[in-house]
């Protein structure tokens, strides 16, 4: 096992080293339900600590900026750019990640008209616009266009699926009596 | 429909809505018998929900960027931050003892020949770092020390072209150029300055006799922007070097291209290679090689025994993954009173930075009847990062120029320009597509260039698009059944997000007689059979073929598994809807698992390759073939320009396509829809900027280079044709490029019907719509 061996000893160089380690916090981040203590580099987004301490990588980063909206989370019953707000922000407001918004049930309103609708190609922007337009049939669940429109405008996709993206979340907001939350 | 040797058979041919008639082919015994139009199937033209989804709307699908290995080292690169430069010592020795770094690799070579390596573009990259963190191999990158000799550059076109620019290449005999990656360009091309050229393919006839021939000229010079591709997904990739071979994950096009270069480089058996792409976030032509940085992350994983994580940051991914080259076209076209063309003459400069390529596309010598063409096609070299294929290449550039020279000509002609393309366009689907369009677009309540009154002016135009059915002749899948019924089917082709998995399930469950989610996909990784490459529209056109034909064997072999049993001859046996059943006696029948469970042993495989087209290749090359039929498409714009603002905005698109057989409505409108709102963002938005001063690009990132989003989306709608030609066990073609390439100039026409001024540079911004109008203001008396 000299190799492992090997990885600790380099581990440790590297904390003891790092011009970040002796910047080590440690927060409880509350997310999908559930409290994680753990410690983060204050530099580290809140999109940094779901993907990779906390292993949740359904939120995906593009621009890295909050240009795009991909990396969609809600922050309460916000919706947040979560590559651009730093995890020692975050406080103890709750934050549900795409993998927290289910719940019980295996697929979300939203998620099955985006599937019936065909509202995803390579369906990297996809979780992040899931996120918002569950987001807006929370607060508003008969949206028309505008609303619509609106609430997804500050999502790029490459692939171009923003009119089957309208339509499966009109289609959604005309179910008679329909709850989305 | 086909006789008993299989050899000579009669499929349906000809565009659905208009009625079918029959075409006869000649096929091999092992190719499965002719289905019948779309109306006649169960799976197949129906929209059956796209196989990944519910992962991809979950976020459980996993792209490279989520693959994690125990391990795994990050890597981070360093670029050059001077557009020209020489190197005369590169000092990689702090770099590699700081903390946490594991290797340093340079990712320069000095030439031979020469004293120092040389830089050509801000961006390029000059060495790497893996470190146990991102953080720390970012960190390490500022203990390179770099000893730079800045150069004079150009980045400009048209400077680039000035007999006094700064040459990019001294000659091009000891360079490895990289290229824009088009097939069958010549080679031997000429270089004066930065100027490579010219390429003539496409010239025909005698150009002068043409232009005395012509009554009506029309002759402008159009330009074109760099576009970045702006994928979603950065390139990414996770290589895992260990002793028995390489395992690598990538964001890739192309997986069995990918393992094919590795094995090249690293001199490794092609079997002990491979590749994974299970989820990949966008590509549009970005994706297909396996490029230096991958070479980079294998190699960094082979110097440390471990594996390494290269993900590009977004405003690498915006500088240096690749773009669409720009281009400076002068287009004159001479035509008859009566509309036939007497002449074509395009010289077309393109710049694909140090890479070449950059053509103007085949479109302006290719898509009309024109007896006499000269085509003459350049590449200017400027200090900018390579260009490479992207949706469409070259004659998206192309049918910006050529569809607003046509639609001049057509007003210069006084004709409507639908009228004049049915006496120049030989293609009969464009004729119908263009039909069927202008009476559902209300293309007869087009107003005259202009008409509307202040301040806001509406205008309609259209374009068409040209693209060739491509087919990738090295590709294959393999069908296994398992003795409990469950039916794979294995390739490594990838779903990057086109939708071939599904399609694939669609046509193997056609053919068993089963429903599209009993039929399991293993895909995307190259221990399956080679599978083709999703570029060149061509993935659906090169797998659906043998996914068929593996399937059609499958079920010849279960059904003689079955013949055995109950005393029959194998032929006398049908699938559907999950059963088995004697042809003749529909009472005796068997459901697919019980039949399953009848065979030999616990599984069955077959395998299947793209077999020639029924009728042939017009072409092939390698790999590669082009079949006898174009991919077509015309497209209507209708926009609304605000004269005082200088604002386009397309209020409605209609499209209308061909793709053979359609295979899966929802999802081939999906990608038209993707095609044209990437046209209209090129239309209107995109642009990426170069300092001229610094060479730096001034907009890479998501903020500053504009793409087009849900608040500018018009009104889009698609109308699809099935036209069967029976050439190949599925008949299906590719859509992709079409439907990006006739976008632009359709919108720019729709413009020019707004205001009456033509817009003859990409991208339509507002600065450049009062810019024409103003000139057309002091134009006026």
């Amino acid at each position: 096992m000299a190799g492992l061996d090997e990885d600790r000893k380099n581990r440790e160089r590297a904390d003891g080293d790092s011009p970040h380690s002796h910047e080590m916090v440690s927060i409880v981040l509350h997310v999908n339900g559930q409290a994680h203590p753990l410690p983060v580099e204050p530099r580290m987004t809140l999109a940094e600590v779901l993907r990779g301490p906390l292993g949740l990588k359904g939120t995906k980063v593009a621009c890295d900026r909050g240009a795009c909206s991909a990396c969609t989370v809600w922050l309460e019953n916000e919706v947040v750019a979560s590559c651009s707000i730093l995890a020692v922000e975050v406080g103890d407001r709750p934050v549900t990640t795409i993998e927290g918004l289910t719940g019980d049930r295996s697929l979300h309103p939203v998620q099955e008209a985006f599937i019936a609708h065909d509202a995803v190609q390579c369906g990297f922007c996809t979780p992040g616009l899931v996120m918002s337009c569950a987001r807006l049939l929370a607060d508003n669940p008969h949206p028309d266009e505008t609303d619509i429109r609106t609430a997804i405008s500050g999502h790029l996709c490459r692939c171009g699926t923003y009119p089957h993206v309208l339509r499966a979340i009109l289609a959604l907001g005309k179910t008679e009596g329909s709850q989305h939350e | 429909m086909n006789d008993r040797d299989g050899r000579h058979t009669k499929f349906p041919h000809g565009l659905a809505h208009l009625g079918l008639d029959e075409v006869e082919r000649e096929i091999a015994p092992d190719e499965p018998p002719p289905w019948g139009p779309n109306a006649e199937l169960t799976q197949i033209g129906k929209s059956v929900p796209r196989w990944d989804a519910a992962a991809k709307v979950t976020g459980k699908a996993r792209y490279t960027v989520d693959v994690e290995l125990e391990g795994m080292l990050h890597a981070a690169v360093l670029r050059s931050p001077w557009p020209h430069a020489e190197v005369l010592d590169l000092d990689l020795g702090a770099a590699a003892t700081a903390p946490g770094v594991r290797a340093v690799l340079a990712l320069l070579d000095r030439p031979a020949d020469k004293e120092a390596a040389e830089l050509r573009y801000v961006g390029q990259p000059i060495a790497a770092v893996a470190a146990d963190s991102l953080a720390l191999a970012e960190e390490a990158l500022r203990l390179i020390r770099v000893e730079y000799v800045p150069q004079a550059f150009v980045v400009d076109l048209e400077e680039a072209m000035g007999t006094h620019a700064p040459a990019v290449y001294a000659s091009l005999a000891h360079e490895e150029i990289p290229s824009a990656g088009l097939p069958g360009r010549a080679s031997g091309i000429p270089l004066r300055g930065n100027v490579r050229g010219a390429d003539t393919q496409g010239s025909r006839g005698n150009i002068r006799e043409g232009f005395a021939a012509a009554e009506v000229i029309v002759d402008r010079t159009y330009r074109t922007q760099v576009q970045t591709h702006s994928c979603m997904e950065p390139h990414a990739i996770v290589a895992s070097w260990h002793e028995d071979g390489l395992e690598v994950w990538m964001s890739t096009q192309f997986t069995a291209g990918v393992r094919a270069q590795l094995a090249h480089e690293f001199q490794l058996p092609l079997a002990r290679v491979s590749v994974r792409a299970q989820a990949v976030g966008g590509a549009f032509g970005s994706k297909s090689q396996l490029r230096l940085y991958g070479r980079a992350a294998v190699t960094l994983s082979r110097m440390t025994g471990k594996p390494v994580r290269l993900v590009h940051r977004r405003d690498e991914e915006q500088m240096d993954t690749g773009n669409r080259p720009s281009s400076k076209q002068n287009l004159r076209i001479g035509a008859r009173r009566d509309g036939s063309l007497t002449a074509i003459s395009l010289h077309a400069y393109g710049s694909a930075g140090i890479a070449f390529g950059a053509w103007a596309g085949n479109i302006a010598s290719a898509m009309y009847s024109c007896p006499n063409v000269e085509s003459l096609q350049y590449d200017v070299f400027t200090h900018a990062s390579p260009g490479c294929p992207m949706r469409g290449p070259g004659n998206t550039q192309g049918a910006f120029a050529l569809e607003q020279a046509v639609d001049e000509l057509a007003e210069n002609l006084a004709m409507d320009p639908l009228i004049l393309r049915d006496r120049i366009d030989p293609s009969v689907v464009r004729r119908e597509e263009r039909r069927l369009g202008a009476a559902r677009f209300g293309w007869s309540r087009r107003h005259l260039p202009g008409a509307d009154a202040y301040p806001v002016k509406r205008g309609m135009g259209m374009a068409q698009s040209l693209w060739p059915a491509n087919v990738q002749l090295n590709a294959a899948c393999e069908l296994q059944l398992w003795r409990d019924g469950r039916v794979e089917i294995l390739s490594s082709v990838q779903d990057i997000g086109t939708g071939v998995g599904t399609v694939l399930r669609q046509v193997v469950a056609e053919e068993l007689g089963l429903e599209p989610q009993q039929i399991q996909l293993r895909i995307g990784d190259t221990e399956f059979p080679s599978g083709p490459p999703s570029y060149g529209s061509r993935t659906t056109a090169s797998i659906t073929p043998p996914a068929r034909s593996a399937a059609w064997q499958i079920k010849q072999a279960l059904f003689r598994s079955l013949a055995d049993r109950w005393q029959v001859e194998p032929e006398a046996l049908a699938a559907h809807n999950g059963w088995i059943y004697l042809a003749q006696d529909h009472e005796r029948r068997i459901s697919w698992p019980d039949a399953a469970a009848t065979l030999r042993t616990d599984r069955i495989s077959a395998f299947a390759s793209r077999s020639d087209d029924y009728a042939g290749f017009r072409s092939r090359s390698g790999d590669a073939a082009i079949a006898l039929n174009d991919l077509g498409g015309v497209q209507f714009a209708e926009v609304e320009v605000d004269t005082e603002t200088g604002v386009i905005r397309v209020v409605r698109v209609l499209a209308v396509h061909d793709c053979g057989r359609p295979l899966n409505p929802l999802q081939i409108e999906s990608q038209i829809q993707g095609g044209i709102l990437m046209g209209i963002s090129y239309a209107l938005l995109e642009e990426r900027i170069l300092d001229r001063h610094t060479g730096w690009m001034l907009n890479p990132n998501f903020v500053d280079y504009k793409l087009l989003g849900a608040a500018d989306t018009p009104q889009l709608e698609v109308i699809l044709l099935e036209n069967y030609q029976g050439l190949s066990a599925t008949d299906a073609y590719g859509v992709a490029e079409p439907a990006n390439i006739a976008t632009a100039a359709a919108v720019a026409n729709a413009v020019y019907n707004a205001i009456g001024m033509r817009m003859e540079t990409l991208p339509m911004t507002p600065a450049k719509v009062l810019d024409v109008l103003a000139q057309s203001s002091r134009r006026r008396p």
